[in-house]
């Protein structure tokens, strides 16, 4: 925490200004910034996968079935013969879509709902509340499975039902963000100038309320990431021979006990993928936290 | 209407519905009139109503009864719309400055969001109505328009408040407990800036708060409220000099002192049952504590009557000059 | 101050560092006193001058990853700033309580008010169900709340500014502490209940030998209810007294400048107030001397210069102050 003490005379003017516990923060430091750095790593290498001069995910290579990695298979090859850098860099895809569109999805409608809730409270929060009891009390998985077994499994089929089943986690934590800051005199201001309530939900509350929410996503992208693991685990997520993280555990495990690096490899990606989110979430979190540190 | 009688407030109630079903009168047949140009105190119990008062003038919530009628029209009355625009003549001032200002939003935006919500102007005439603004209540506004409120002491956030409230140039401004808040040497800057407004744009002021000695100084008259009630209503220096109502005498009697040797004794203290708001003591509702109270303020509610040319009361057993002194010592 | 008696609390060369993206502002710089059961210390200062962070460090609640905190805080001979975390959590409500400057926003705005005082009840002293129930209707009764039992069952927003904030001194109140810090206690209330709060404060005192740190923007407060004042400027005390000599005989010029700021009640409605011109010091970088030197009429070279220390006016040694051309208050110089 020593690192502040290096630019002394920076800033005459914000002498005028009495600092305030948001203007305090500490740098992000490495607990940070490790973590980010290698979520930066997995995004840029699932992204430009079709570009990069990798072996094909799928097709077999029967000259070099379950090689330990080496020179040419850095990860080594699974029982088809197929290169697991590759696989598992097309994995991250799958994984890294669910993943971000699903809690999307869910943020979106959730901080809708729970705005809605929080600011009007009375009738509409209790009937947003009373959807909100229905959707938890739906099995999830089983709906998942039921509807894959019935159309098959897809991408947005997954994205759709993660969304929704998430959509009552963001409803509370918006909601719950809403009631403090409706409370604020800054919203009874701009009533009494005459905003609209959706001048007053868009310009005043949503600003407050977003950030908080951004970051309880990145904890709920690092649970649905797992969540597809166990799903594509289970066979419900992509077909193969399409590679998922799941998946490839999956194929692996039958092997565990000779070609352990198989499973591992997958299984230690998603690991580091999760905890760096989880990181950089806790980290963003004690930032902004303001009730942490306002006097 | 007179000219001359810029917010007309006549038999306002309020209402607040609690759970199971009970209700709670926090304002009760209310009426005063402010005129142009002055400004009228406002002081009472906690939790008297004097915010819901507040409120009930901007209608945020509406009154559930009687009318508040504002430059001749009964706001009550106006369609969304009218309303909307109406808004823009009559502001409002926060106790927390800290809280009345959106942590998020630039404090440029912050003055210019009245404006906005008025569809006054362009971005370039907005924008020079801030800077103005915000030099007339004494900030340097190329120093802060592009800050956010959290960067700024409690003060300047007030500062920053009043420049909001008047950029509209509003005819009133209803301000509750401005400066609660702020310690006694930015209070004082504050009142002052207050003062100097006030004489700028013209304006009429209802000011909120609890510190009396504040009160007697920014203001021309000054009303007591106790439980949902006007008590007395006096031009200030008269009211502080000679109170007649048994509550303001108590009020009076306990302004602490800024003196070492002023020691608090209990016998200050307003003694006797605190009331339920939910349910008042019949007649008047100060009898339960009042030490003046005789068989015919439980029977009857005393009328709102001109005592003195100016000097309102509402009380069966006014003090005379003679006896204002804490009616807690004379028991 | 000197009366016999050990110490409740004895505060020594307290300096408490906020970690800014500037530097470390420094919000409490070396302050020092010393307080038994039944006193009061009263202390008073412009907005900014660190109270609220000095009342923070006492209890420690201030996050030790965004603050610094050296020197000694010795209550009951334990020094709080070694404690660890879950005996300092038993301290605080318990021991130490704290009413917040601010009651809106130390009350949960989606709990109910009878919650949150029967949580404090059942975590330090073990009360659940009726005898909890009772006990908070009692506490809300005792700050002069009407319709306790009512109150239990709403939320804060539904009750005016000064009802919550009574009813934050009643969660402080609950468990008997033996130091109550109350950070502007009773700002938001009128002057009849503020009176009732400070008497009741006051007789919890004398019954419980309860020692209490009040902080208050109020000169009259502080006047009326405090044995000893310390005077706050910029993070450091620059006067200290007996209650009674620092209003007969104040020698600081920033308490003098204070207490001629305030509205008096004998002057006619209008007058024009006298406030401090300036601001406080950017406390990030404070001026090399004097701290108040930028705002003071009595300034001369040396004050710019060199930073005068807090010391003693007489032999008795208990009016303290920090300046280098001390004022003679009209009481004085008889
Ligand atoms: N939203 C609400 N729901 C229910 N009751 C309310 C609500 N707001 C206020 N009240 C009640 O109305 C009464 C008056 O409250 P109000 O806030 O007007 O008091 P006040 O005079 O401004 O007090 P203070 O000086 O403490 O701010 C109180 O009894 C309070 O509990
Ligand atoms: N969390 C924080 N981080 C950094 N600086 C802070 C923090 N909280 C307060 N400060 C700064 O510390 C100084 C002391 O603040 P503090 O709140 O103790 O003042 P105070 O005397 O209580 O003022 P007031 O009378 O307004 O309550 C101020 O300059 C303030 O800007
Ligand atoms: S009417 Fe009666 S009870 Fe009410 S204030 Fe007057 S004397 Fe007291
Ligand atoms: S030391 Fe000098 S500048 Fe500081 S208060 Fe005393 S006279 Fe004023
Ligand atoms: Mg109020
Ligand atoms: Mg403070």
């Amino acid at each position: 925490m020593s690192a502040f003490a290096d630019d002394p005379g920076h800033e005459t003017a914000s002498a005028m200004a009495a600092p305030s516990p948001m203007q305090v923060r500490d740098r992000l430091g490495f607990r940070f910034w490790l973590p980010a750095v290698w979520i930066a790593i997995v995004v840029a290498l699932a992204t430009t996968a079709n570009l990069l001069p990798l072996p094909s995910p799928i097709e077999t290579d029967f000259a070099a079935l379950s090689n330990w990695p080496d020179r040419t298979h850095w990860f080594g090859t699974d029982q088809l013969g197929r290169d697991i850098l590759s696989r598992a860099i097309f994995g991250a895809r799958i994984s890294l879509t669910v993943g971000l569109l699903a809690p999307a999805l869910g943020l979106g409608i959730g901080m809708l709902l729970g705005m809605a809730a929080g600011y009007f409270r009375g009738r509409v929060e209790a009937v947003i509340a009373a959807a909100m009891d229905a959707v938890m009390a739906f099995p999830g998985i089983l709906v998942v499975l039921a509807v894959t077994a019935y159309v098959g499994a897809s991408v947005p089929l997954l994205v759709i039902v993660l969304g929704v089943l998430t959509v009552p986690t963001f409803m509370r934590v918006a909601r719950a963000n809403t009631l403090v800051f409706a409370q604020h005199d800054f919203v009874l201001a701009a009533r009494a100038m005459g905003a609209t309530h959706w001048r007053v939900l868009s310009l005043e509350i949503l600003p407050n309320v977003v950030i908080p929410m951004l970051i309880y996503a990145l904890l709920v992208i690092s649970r649905i990431i797992v969540v597809e693991g166990v799903l594509s685990f289970l066979g419900l997520s992509l077909p193969a021979p399409w590679p998922t993280w799941g998946n490839m555990i999956a194929d692996g495990q039958v092997d565990l006990a000779t070609l352990p690096y198989i499973p591992f490899i997958p299984a230690a990606l998603m690991f580091l993928t999760v905890l760096s989110i989880n990181l950089i979430g806790e980290r963003l979190r004690a930032r902004t936290d303001l009730r942490g540190s306002a006097l | 209407m007179s000219p001359a009688e810029l917010l007309v407030i006549d038999d306002l109630s309020v209402t607040y519905a609690l759970p199971r079903g009970r209700r709670l009168m926090a304002v009760a047949n209310v009426s005063f009139t402010v005129y142009r140009g002055e400004t009228l105190g406002l002081v009472g119990e906690s939790g008297c109503g004097k915010s819901t008062i507040s409120r009930a003038i901007m209608q945020l919530p509406p009154p559930t009864g009687g009318s508040v009628i504002f430059e001749g029209r009964n706001l009550a009355k106006l369609d969304t719309a009218t309303l909307r625009r109406a808004r823009k003549r009559l502001h409002m001032i926060f106790q927390d400055p800290i809280s009345s200002l959106n942590p998020r939003r630039k404090v440029g935006d912050i003055v210019a969001e009245p404006l906005a919500i008025a569809g006054i102007g362009g971005t370039e005439d907005r924008r020079r109505r801030v800077r103005a603004v915000l030099e007339t209540v004494g900030l340097d506004p190329d120093q802060i328009m592009d800050r956010r409120p959290h960067e700024f002491s409690g003060g300047q956030c007030q500062r920053i408040a009043i420049a909001r409230a008047l950029v509209t140039e509003p005819q009133l401004v209803i301000c509750d407990e401005p400066v609660s808040a702020l310690d006694v040497s930015v209070r004082a800057q504050i009142l002052n800036c207050l003062e100097d407004m006030k004489t700028r744009y013209g304006l009429t002021l209802l000011f909120i708060s609890h510190d009396l000695a504040v009160v007697k100084n920014i203001s021309d008259r000054v009303a007591v409220m106790y439980l949902g009630r006007l008590c007395e209503l006096a031009p200030s220096a008269r009211l502080y000099a000679a109170p007649l109502h048994p509550y303001t005498a108590a009020l009076m009697a306990a302004i602490p002192v800024m003196d070492p040797d002023w020691s608090p004794s209990p016998s200050h203290l307003l003694a006797g049952e605190l009331p339920s708001p939910m349910n008042p003591p019949s007649g008047c509702r100060f009898r339960t504590r009042c030490p003046r109270a005789a068989p015919l303020c439980a029977a009857r509610a005393p009328e709102w009557q001109e005592a003195e040319a100016g000097h309102f009361v509402a009380c069966h057993f006014p003090l005379v000059a003679s006896d204002t002194i804490s009616p807690a010592r004379q028991s | 101050m000197t009366d016999a008696g050990p110490a409740l609390l004895e505060v020594n060369n307290l300096t408490t560092h906020f970690h800014t993206p500037r530097g470390p502002l420094r919000a409490v710089d070396g302050v020092s006193f010393s307080l038994r059961r039944g006193q009061t210390l009263g202390i008073v200062g412009e907005s900014g001058s660190g109270k609220s962070a000095l009342a923070r460090t006492i209890i420690g609640i201030l996050s030790k990853r965004r603050t610094t905190t050296t020197g000694r805080i010795a209550f009951e001979g334990r020094d709080l700033l070694t404690l660890s975390e879950p005996d300092m959590r038993d301290i605080r409500g318990r021991d130490i309580a704290m009413v917040f400057q601010d009651p809106t926003s130390s009350l949960n705005p989606v709990k109910r008010i009878g919650v949150q005082i029967t949580e404090v009840l059942a975590r330090h002293l073990g009360l659940r169900g009726c005898a909890a129930r009772s006990r908070a209707t009692e506490l809300l009764t005792s700050v002069g709340l009407s319709l306790p039992e009512e109150r239990l069952h709403q939320y804060p927003h539904q009750l005016s500014g000064g009802m919550r904030q009574r009813v934050a001194i009643a969660i402080a109140l609950a468990c008997d502490p033996k130091l109550l810090i109350a950070d502007e206690p009773t700002t938001s209330l009128d002057v009849t209940i503020q009176a009732q709060i400070l008497d009741l404060l006051h007789r919890r005192q004398k019954a419980h030998d309860m020692a209490m740190i009040l902080i208050s923007h109020d000169l009259g407060v502080v006047a009326g209810y405090t044995d000893a004042v310390a005077v706050m400027y910029a993070g450091q005390v620059v006067e200290q007294a007996s209650t009674r000599s620092l209003f007969r005989n104040c020698r600081m010029p920033y308490t003098a400048a204070l207490m001629r700021s305030a509205p008096n009640l004998s002057d006619p409605p209008h007058t024009r107030l006298r406030a401090i011109a300036g601001r406080p010091p950017d406390m990030v970088l404070p001026p090399p001397g004097c701290r108040f030197g930028p705002r003071c009429d009595h300034a001369t070279d040396i004050c710019r210069n060199e930073r005068p220390t807090l010391s003693a006016s007489d032999a008795v040694g208990a009016h303290l102050y920090a300046c280098w051309h001390p004022v003679a208050s009209p009481g004085a110089s008889a």
